[in-house]
């Protein structure tokens, strides 16, 4: 089933839907296994799985260091497809990639897109590829039937917006404030404006990522966004108390 | 709409959707700047009151009859207030700022040279300044850091990755991310997204212009050779500028660290260690393994350990216009040590790359060839450095003492 359709679908029986993130490679392989297996049983509804790279300029401390750590245990980009491919052949939600441009670039665009589509994976995330430099990938993701879900930002134009949107599939991630992942989002008019501006560009579902944390947040989201993102949040939460305690967040904030 | 610059297959703008904005409008004041003779006039005019410019062109005689072959020139860019060409770069960023209305600057450093710069030119136009550095560096670096603190900047220590140059980037964007609305990144060198490339080598081209006038006063002809070394590539492009229509040959010398095969070097264009990626905005050759993850770099000069290079430069490199070559670290302090004392010139390390490629060659050129090399900077800042290198004894002694007076 296409992104879109499994997104509308969902909202028939939740008000919001929820999106997870973490860090392929780490703390393990085998703890990424254990976590998603824990993020899908606790009622996630898709899963962003970042393929670790050396220069995240998108990112804050926590990935930033999530991915060094990974990245010197030895997690090679084949490992990661290898682990989203299983994520997406055990269990039964939407997986995507999330990483920088370098790593399909270095893989080969059209090669990346294939081993994604081969791997059972609905499309990808990727940071810093803005459409004016993004034809081959995003025509390898078409080729091979894969979904790129672009960003926006509060400091894009409207007229980007729809821009950005003519490229997109599946929904539009919506970042929700300046500067990187990681530090908290203030629940503004100003946030709720500028979600009904991309509502009215961008012509698919949102997703609302960057510092939401907790179910007061993504109640403030309801009615305004189709997906809620976590992101730094459950990495925390796994690092000061284990993986069990991340099926325990996700479930509170439901 | 982003219009990202390409030089042949290299350059572009791939950047984070919430800086698209940023740069549009960089990009604008950029353009406009170029378009009007008077901010290229009052870029001059401050350079000329508050710097040194033009730098002079010094005949290093005494090198030149100690290798015997070609007449050996030096462009000073070490006399320019601070201390290195990087002021040529800040003073024109700062006078954008100035014009985009911006009150606060942010900046990368790798050798401190840049940050130096950045903090000099954020007290002088009375910008708000924070410089990030890696770890490593300001470890390697600390005088540059105890003057950027005096003049005001905010000196963050960068612990992400390898702790150097690269890193110290990757942090000066994110805080870009944040607060571009009164922020500019001062990037100090020709590489990154569009339009630092093309900007920050239109600032440096001003070491070119008047180097060419100087030599053809002095010499009476053009150059054979032109020498400078290579970190990001903005005193490469700066000096090569001035020459690309000539029949001269340009070489660009990067570091070569412990040497070719040894994996610690920051030689991007003369070892074929490297490959095509995008990083850090811009696409070039990287030194990166197979997945695209960046290496660890290495060199005695802090300003050249770096994993990418000027988009400009890597096509120059492809189309043969410019040889690159590499120094190693201990060739480079040979030819420092030799500089010193045979013309009382005193080179930043990253300087001292450009002399040993060419004291290579200047034996085997004829006596009516002309090498010009640049000069970037000077090594005092590299005190530590040179010394430790030299394993000088009085110096050692000097900071026992100092130690021991610390209570250490
Ligand atoms: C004196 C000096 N020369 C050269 C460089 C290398 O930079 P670029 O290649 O941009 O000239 C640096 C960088 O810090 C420097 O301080």
């Amino acid at each position: 089933m296409a992104l879109e359709s499994y997104i509308r679908e969902g909202l028939k029986k939740k008000d919001i839907l929820l999106m997870t993130h973490i860090v392929l490679g780490y703390p393990s392989f085998d703890a990424s296994m254990e976590i998603i297996r824990t993020m899908v049983k606790s009622g996630v509804d898709i899963m962003e799985l970042q393929i670790p790279f050396s220069e995240p300029t998108a990112d804050g401390p926590v990935i930033v260091q999530a991915s060094q750590r990974s990245i010197e245990k030895g997690a090679t980009v084949e490992r990661c497809l290898e682990l989203a491919g299983w994520a997406a052949k055990s269990f039964n939600i939407p997986f995507l990639i999330m990483s920088y441009y370098n790593i399909p670039f270095k893989y080969g665009v059209e090669r990346f897109a294939g081993a994604m589509a081969g791997a059972g994976l609905k499309g990808a995330i990727i940071a810093d590829i803005p459409p004016e430099e993004g034809m081959d990938y995003l025509a390898a993701m078409q080729k091979h039937n894969m979904e790129p879900i672009m960003l926006i930002s509060p400091t894009t134009t409207s007229e980007r917006m729809k821009f950005i949107a003519s490229f997109a599939k599946g929904f539009i991630y919506c970042v929700a404030r300046k500067g990187v992942t990681g530090k908290e989002t203030d629940l503004t008019k100003e946030l709720e404006d500028y979600l009904k501006r991309c509502r009215r560009e961008a012509g698919l579902p949102l997703a609302v990522g960057f510092g939401i944390k907790d179910k007061a947040d993504i109640d403030f989201l309801k009615g305004k966004a189709e997906i809620a993102v976590i992101g730094t949040r459950s990495i925390d939460i796994m690092e000061k108390k284990g993986i069990g305690p991340v099926g325990d967040f996700i479930r509170s904030l439901r | 709409m982003l219009q990202p610059k390409y030089y042949g297959e290299f350059g572009g703008a791939y950047i984070p959707e919430i800086l698209v904005s940023t740069f549009e409008q960089l990009v604008k004041a950029f353009e406009e700047a170029k378009a009007d003779p008077s901010f290229w006039k009052e870029y001059e005019e401050i350079l000329s009151s508050y710097s040194c410019r033009p730098t002079p062109l010094t005949f290093a005689e005494n090198l030149t009859r100690y290798f015997g072959g070609a007449r050996i020139y030096v462009k000073r860019e070490d006399l320019n207030h601070t201390g290195a060409h990087k002021a040529n770069n800040v003073m024109g960023q700062g006078l954008l700022v100035k014009r985009m209305g911006k009150t606060r600057v942010i900046a990368e450093t790798g050798a401190g040279q840049h940050g130096v710069a950045t903090a000099t030119m954020a007290a002088r136009f009375g910008f708000e300044c924070t410089v990030y550095m890696g770890e490593v560096d300001v470890e390697r670096q600390s005088p540059n850091v105890f003057w950027m603190e005096r003049l005001g900047a905010n000196v963050v220590s960068v612990k992400a990755g390898s702790r150097i140059l690269k890193d110290a980037m990757n942090e000066a964007m994110r805080d870009w991310a944040a607060n571009m609305d009164n922020t500019h990144y001062v990037l100090g060198t020709a590489s990154g997204p569009h339009p630092f490339p093309e900007m920050v080598s239109w600032f440096q081209s001003i070491i070119g212009t008047e180097a060419r006038r100087q030599i053809m006063e002095k010499a009476g002809r053009l150059p054979t050779r032109v020498y400078a070394c290579v970190g990001g590539g903005s005193n490469a492009m700066g000096i090569f500028s001035g020459f690309f229509d000539d029949p001269v040959e340009l070489i660009g010398v990067e570091a070569g660290g412990k040497g070719p095969g040894s994996g610690l070097h920051a030689s991007r264009l003369a070892y074929r260690d490297s490959t095509v990626g995008i990083a850090q905005g811009y696409k070039t050759y990287f030194l990166q393994n197979r997945d695209g993850q960046m290496n660890d770099t290495h060199s005695v000069a802090a300003g050249l350990d770096y994993i990418g290079v000027s988009p400009i430069l890597a096509s120059l490199r492809d189309s043969g216009r410019v040889r690159f070559e590499a120094a190693t670290d201990n060739e480079v302090l040979d030819a420092l040590e030799l500089t010193v004392r045979k013309e009382g010139l005193i080179p930043a390390l990253e300087s001292a790359h450009a002399f040993a490629q060419a004291f290579k060659e200047a034996p085997t050129m004829k006596k009516d060839d002309i090498i010009l090399i640049n000069q970037s900077g000077r090594g005092d800042k590299d005190i530590f450095l040179i010394a430790d290198a030299l394993r000088d004894p009085a110096w050692m002694e000097f900071i026992k003492k100092k130690a021991r007076d610390y209570g250490a």
